[in-house]
């Protein structure tokens, strides 16, 4: 503890030297690493997802995509290295980055497909019955109705795919790229143990901070009628509005004011106006 | 007008929902299609718009066959009102209601403008338009279905159980105030429900649909009551037809004069004035009150002592009230529901008129049907 408090307090770790990057270089890499992935996996998952949500056909995909997340990503990552390193010519660590890519797109793809999917799914049947009768055609039903109501669950799954990819993003290190990862497995290797729990702490931290990111960009983005989050002002104003609606017109009813009519009920109106109440 | 034409839909599966289905729905008036549940009334409904394509048969608006134009461009010419509403919960009220003139290139400002109005006119408060359907009530929600419903002016409009998720009371409201839009509107109305008094009340004419998507009778709601065509329309509509036969005559029954005496005056002037122990309360205005009893407290106990005066804690607020030149059914409840055995008969402001005892509604109920020209649909 103490170690890894003496790491993390030094300047040096963070600016890095002449030959050795620093954590702000390294969280960089790691962060670009992430980036690049989520970005893949999205542009896949996030269309697929609305698509067979929308269609309600092909739902096995989702369940292919969901076995995905059973394979194990470090000897996926072996594996993937192995089989890919012979096709990549040329210097860089392109030869490195690609397997490793790979590996976290396949643990992103799974999240965002299935929460996509969901997410569209379970839009009331009766939200998307009354979109198709007043005349949407089916893109306007999916982007119009459909997609806005499923944002809260497209984010969850965008979100705890950002989660799983930073964490996992550690085994960039693993094959000799940069990322936190490094000092994980640098200070596993040279027993630096304050450095391996100093990079374990920045992973964390990391990931913290891109979903507050995300949840912050969700907050922006989905519509207070799907999230709930109504001002106290237009509750209130909603309940003495409606309790206005109904007083003028005793005793025959009128306007309903909803719940509210039967706080507006008063001696004379106990006594009801007879007749068309439905009997059954 | 709606005319289906020997309308069929049959399912791969050999289920037959609808079968053979002719029906015409007059311009200007109210169709409702009732029936079980599985008897096709649904279905039919969304063959109009075309939410569902007919297996045979064709559907007619206006003498214009609806295939010939696209589903959508259909659709946004007809309005349609769903059972829970369908709102849409990423939207506003103000932003529901003016979805159609959205869609068909209506500007923002002005689609918005004329949804206000909309709202006024179905009830709501301009001040609800910026609520978000969550924040309104099942009613209210309703009553925004059908501004939305309205807001590209559809001469047709297709209504789907709209009142069936909402409590009796709300439900009765909405029913009461939907009959006088459509008395301001006149639009052409496609109605269904599962519920035969729903059916009665709304309908100026009402299609029976049995189990199976066969047409058993479409009748005048005061026709379906006193003529059911075959058994399983006698008992679609029911033990209580005879009953509620009365809600469509009108009841010109001689109002008797009730003593009364007013809130707050001694319980010595009641004795003098009461009839068989019962005497009616009225406060200033002559707004029926409730009954007092001269021997019994409503909650048990002895009578007031005559010193007392009437409080609103002595009276009994059962009976319900009959308006005058109102339905012999709400002459003969307010009579039967009154603890004297008197209903209590109001004028449209509510001020009391007299009183009319059971006896008195059943021989004009007799006079009334020895002369058939005494059967007036209110």
């Amino acid at each position: 503890m103490n170690d890894m408090l003496l790491w993390l307090n030094d300047p040096q770790n963070w600016t890095g030297t002449r030959v050795t990057p620093g954590i702000v270089e390294q969280a960089s890499a790691h962060l670009a690493y992430t980036a690049i992935a989520l970005s893949i996996a999205a542009v896949i998952a996030f269309p697929l997802g609305l698509v067979l949500g929308h269609t309600g056909r092909a739902s096995w995909l989702v369940s292919v995509a969901n076995g995905l997340r059973a394979l194990p990503t470090v000897g996926l990552l072996i594996l993937l290295y192995v089989m890919v390193s012979p096709l990549i010519s040329g210097r860089g660590n392109a030869v490195y980055l690609v397997p490793t890519e790979i590996a976290l797109v396949l643990l992103a793809l799974p999240a965002i497909l299935a929460n996509t999917y969901a997410g569209v799914r379970n839009v009331s049947p009766a939200v998307r019955d009354a979109a198709r009768g007043m005349g949407m055609t089916g893109p306007q039903v999916l982007f119009r109705v459909e997609l806005p109501n499923a944002l809260p669950l497209v984010f969850s799954g965008l979100r705890s795919a950002a989660l799983q990819v930073i964490a996992t993003a550690t085994i960039a290190a693993y094959v000799g790229l940069g990322g936190l990862g490094r000092y994980v497995y640098d200070g596993l290797a040279s027993r630096d143990f304050g450095q391996m729990a100093g990079g374990a702490v920045l992973v964390a931290a990391l990931a913290l901070l891109v979903d507050l990111a995300l949840s912050l960009l969700q907050r922006a983005t989905v519509s207070r009628g799907v999230s709930g989050r109504f001002s106290r002002r237009s509750t209130r104003d909603s309940r003495s509005a409606a309790v206005t609606v109904v007083r003028p017109q005793p005793p025959r009813g009128g306007p309903d004011g909803g719940r509210s009519t039967r706080q507006a009920t008063t001696p004379a109106a106990a006594l009801t106006p007879s007749g068309d109440h439905p009997s059954g | 007008m709606i005319r289906f034409d020997a309308v069929s839909k049959a399912y791969p599966d050999g289920t037959v929902a609808v079968d053979e289905l002719s029906l015409t729905a007059p311009s200007g008036q109210i169709t409702v299609l009732v029936g079980p549940s599985g008897c096709g009334k649904t279905t039919s409904l969304r063959m109009v718009n075309r939410m569902v394509e007919p297996t045979s048969g064709t559907i007619t608006i206006d003498d214009r066959d609806v295939t010939s134009v696209s589903a959508t461009d259909l659709r946004r010419g007809i309005g349609y009102v769903i059972q829970h509403a369908g709102l849409f919960p990423h939207r506003t009220v103000v932003d529901n209601v003016a979805t159609v003139p959205m869609l068909t290139g209506t500007g923002r400002r002005q689609a918005r403008h004329r949804a206000i109005e909309l709202m006024e006119l179905v009830g709501l408060p301009a001040s609800f338009a910026d609520r978000y359907p969550a924040q309104l009530s099942g009613g209210q929600q309703q009553r925004v279905g059908v501004a939305r419903a309205l807001a590209s002016d559809p001469p047709v409009m297709l209504m789907d159980e709209p009142f069936s998720a909402v409590d009796p009371v709300v439900r009765d409201q909405l029913q009461q105030e939907f009959l006088r839009l459509q008395g301001e509107l006149g639009k052409t109305i496609l109605f269904v429900t599962h519920d035969i008094d729903e059916a009665i009340r709304l309908g100026d004419r009402v299609a029976v649909l049995a189990v199976g998507g066969r047409l058993a009778q479409v009748a005048t709601p005061a026709d379906l009551l006193a003529t059911p065509a075959d058994p399983f329309v006698a008992g679609f509509v029911g033990r209580d037809r005879g009953y509620r036969a009365l809600g469509f005559i009108s009841a010109e029954v001689a109002v008797a004069t009730e003593p009364t005496v007013t809130l707050g005056s001694p319980v010595a002037r009641a004795h003098d004035v009461a009839v068989d122990d019962w005497v009616l309360v009225v406060d200033d205005g002559e707004l029926p009150q409730g009954w007092l009893h001269l021997r019994a407290h409503p909650d048990g106990g002895p009578g007031p002592a005559p010193g007392d005066t009437v409080t609103p804690g002595l009276l009994n607020l059962g009976g319900t009230l009959s308006p005058i030149g109102g339905t012999l059914r709400e002459a003969l409840d307010a009579a039967l529901s009154s603890p004297s055995g008197r209903g209590v008969v109001v004028d449209e402001s509510g001020r009391l008129v007299g009183s009319v005892r059971a006896g008195t509604v059943l021989e004009h109920l007799h006079a009334a049907t020895a002369d058939p020209s005494g059967q007036v649909r209110p």
